[in-house]
């Protein structure tokens, strides 16, 4: 998929919200998270939500760095690369309470939640996304 | 090659049972009475598609899989299979089974979904982990670490097949050449195909349908003037050839004995063409020396700002494909479809033009080649070619940078030209002439978003057209596998607003996508 702007914003949105939804349901309660099942749902569900608020900002400056490219396309290894500087951010943020509802997250909890959940969305973009929405492609990446 | 063989003109006004009438020739919409008063055989169809190539094959692929029956549609071609032009095609502008095309690993004709990839499956077809993991590698790293993956040609040719026996594509052919199409009064259209001699009691069969699709590939060989010019007064068509002719015997006379060649041009022919001759060097030690004459000479990276810089250098300019990636798909596909008239026609010169994948192995030959001094590149326009001293070889006289030029060639391999005008094409002249259509900014056939030739619509009958002749509309992408499913898409989807077919939702899709991954016919 080459994205335009819109269809970024709308893919950022849509896949992480449904596809990273289902997949926070199912993973949150074999996290090492230390909490009661309500409250690591609480904070799974914050951080997932985090990566949709701050991944609208990010896809700004992503589009900004596309319009160097000539070809005007986003190479599939930076759409996985990029879940580093983001997967940094948010640690960074939540350490500094800069998350709300969010305190504490130990580590490896939020490492396996976060990798887990960009390369599974990494993955169905690249591929099986195609299958059901057989114009999304060609749609620079919008489903509406 | 595509393009009409010369029919004879019906100059007298009797003509035989079950041939084109003068009445028909001259009438521009056509009565049902009229056709029957010719005498020709009508044969009801709801969809036809013209051509046979590959774009009418990923057109019905579509349409079957949305759910049309095969019985509704009528391929009309001379192909025994839709690859058939394009085989011969790359077989001898250098590109062989064995080796690999030119579009990337999702444009795949025989999968609508473009899952898995071609890089997908070549993987899972490897018979040891070194080929296994370098498909997958590739496509992970491309354009950055490693250039585009793309597939080879027998990979593309025995999906096809695969795919064309799974949707039993065969039994919607009808065999021979189509001569015109022509709206019919009460709405569609008339196809009138000639069967080949002997195939049928009649010279012509009229197909009546409510819509048409016409995928006639390109509309025949361009020669470049002084190519011409040099074929006819000196009636040597071996010592000057064009790339998309068969021309086996410059490789074996350079093999017998060691000559310098020419090669014009600077797309991707010109880049296999080279290949072939300095991989020959390399293979059987020859002393074969190259000249390469661009036109347009790229000495670096080009554009009009720092937003839009193209590769390039020594004369080449350089893209993965022939137009920049996103116009399949992404920003620029949006933003062509925005362009009208001369803002389109410019846009179109800046990110097309002639260009050639960026390949290693290819930089690594031509710099060992001007290191060694055997392959040399320059500016520079053909003027006339001549023969040689001795009717030895042949002289090219040259306008270049540095003034004009003559250089001795025993041989001159011309890259350029599949780019005939679309008149050559019989049928397409006929729609010009006496259906409403009418060409586009760069001079071909005029087509909207949807496909649908502007013009030519006989309510409620619609009539499309995809591939190279519909080049200069609003999506530039059209001459390429993933081009071709594209314009399949918008006329399916066009399809399903008029009611012929129920349009494609996910659970179909995915419904559909199991079926093909399990091989199963629709
Ligand atoms: C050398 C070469 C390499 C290419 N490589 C790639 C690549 O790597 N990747 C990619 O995506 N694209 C590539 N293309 C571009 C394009 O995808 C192919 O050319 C493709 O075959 C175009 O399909 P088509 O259906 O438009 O034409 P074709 O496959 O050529 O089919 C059209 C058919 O219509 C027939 N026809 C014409 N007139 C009539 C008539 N009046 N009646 C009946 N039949 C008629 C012709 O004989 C022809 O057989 C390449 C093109 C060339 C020339």
């Amino acid at each position: 998929m080459l994205p335009t702007l819109n269809g970024r914003l709308q893919s950022r949105i849509l896949v992480t919200a449904i596809l990273g939804g289902i997949w926070t349901l199912l993973i949150t309660p074999v996290l090492p998270t230390g909490a009661p099942l309500g409250e690591s749902y609480r904070t799974t569900f914050i951080i997932l939500l985090t990566v949709i608020v701050l991944g609208v900002l990010w896809e700004f400056l992503y589009h900004f760095l596309q319009q160097f490219r000539w070809e005007k396309d986003w190479p599939s290894s930076w759409g996985l690369f990029t879940g580093i500087n983001e997967g940094l951010l948010i640690w960074l943020l939540i350490n500094v309470g800069g998350v709300p509802g969010v305190a504490h997250v130990p580590g490896w909890a939020y490492l396996i939640q976060f990798v887990t959940t960009w390369f599974l969305i990494w993955a169905a973009q690249n591929g099986p996304l195609r299958v059901p929405f057989i114009r999304w492609r060609f749609n620079g990446g919008r489903f509406l | 090659m595509s393009g009409d063989a010369p029919l004879p003109q019906s100059a007298s006004p009797r003509t035989e049972p079950g041939d084109l009438t003068p009445e028909l020739v001259e009438t521009d919409i056509w009565t049902d009475d009229m056709v029957a008063r010719a005498g020709i055989p009508v044969v009801p169809v709801p969809f036809v598609t013209v051509g046979g190539g590959i774009g009418s094959f990923v057109t019905v692929d579509y349409l079957r899989i949305y759910g049309v029956p095969a019985q509704q549609i009528v391929v009309l071609t001379g192909l025994d299979v839709p690859w058939q032009s394009y085989e011969y095609l790359t077989r001898v502008s250098q590109i062989p089974r064995t080796e690999r095309l030119r579009s990337d690993s999702q444009s795949r004709p025989d999968n609508i979904w473009g899952f898995p990839s071609y890089a997908v499956s070549e993987a899972f077809a490897a018979k040891n982990l070194k080929d296994f993991l370098w498909p997958l590698w590739n496509v992970f790293t491309e354009p950055i670490l490693t250039n585009y993956y793309t597939p080879r040609a027998g990979q593309a040719f025995s999906g096809m097949e695969k795919e064309m026996n799974r949707i039993g594509y065969l039994q919607s052919v009808r065999k021979g050449q189509v001569r015109m199409v022509r709206r019919r009064a009460g709405g569609g259209y008339y196809t009138i195909l000639t069967p080949p001699a002997g195939a049928a009691p009649t010279k012509r069969i009229a197909y009546q349908s409510q819509y048409v699709h016409i995928a006639i590939g390109y509309p025949g060989l361009r020669l470049l003037k002084d190519l011409q010019d040099y074929r006819l007064t000196y009636r040597d068509p071996t010592k000057v050839v064009n790339a998309y002719e068969p021309h086996e015997h410059v490789y074996d006379q350079l093999r017998i004995r060691p000559g310098k060649v020419v090669v014009r041009g600077g797309g991707i022919v010109a880049s296999r063409v080279l290949q072939r001759l300095i991989d020959d060097r390399d293979k059987y030690h020859l002393q074969t020396e190259i000249l390469q004459v661009f036109r347009t000479f790229y000495t670096g990276p080009h554009g009009k700002d720092i937003f839009n810089r193209r590769p390039g250098g020594h004369g080449w300019a350089y893209q993965g494909f022939n137009y920049p990636k996103s116009v399949w798909g992404g920003q620029l596909k949006e933003k062509m479809a925005k362009l009208e008239g001369e803002a389109r026609a410019q846009a179109y010169e800046e990110m097309g033009g002639t260009n050639t994948p960026f390949r290693r192995n290819w930089l690594e030959q031509l710099k060992r080649g001007r290191s060694q001094g055997w392959y040399r590149e320059m500016q520079g326009t053909f003027d006339n070619i001549r023969p040689g001293p001795n009717g030895a070889g042949v002289v090219v006289a040259m306008d270049t940078q540095h003034g004009r030029l003559e250089e001795y060639a025993d041989f001159v391999i011309d890259c350029t030209g599949l780019e005939a005008d679309i008149r050559e094409s019989r049928v397409l002249a006929d729609l010009l002439d006496h259906s409403g259509a009418g060409r586009n900014p760069k001079g071909r056939l005029d087509v909207n978003a949807q496909f649908e030739v502007i013009g030519t619509r006989s309510r409620p009958g619609r009539l499309y057209a995809s591939g190279s002749s519909t080049l200069g509309g609003p999506f530039p992408g059209v001459d390429t596998f993933l081009g071709l499913q594209i314009s399949a898409q918008e006329i399916a989807d066009d399809l399903a607003r008029v009611g012929f077919v129920k349009r494609m939702g996910p659970g179909r899709s995915i419904a559909q996508w199991w079926r093909w991954a399990r091989n199963r016919p629709i």
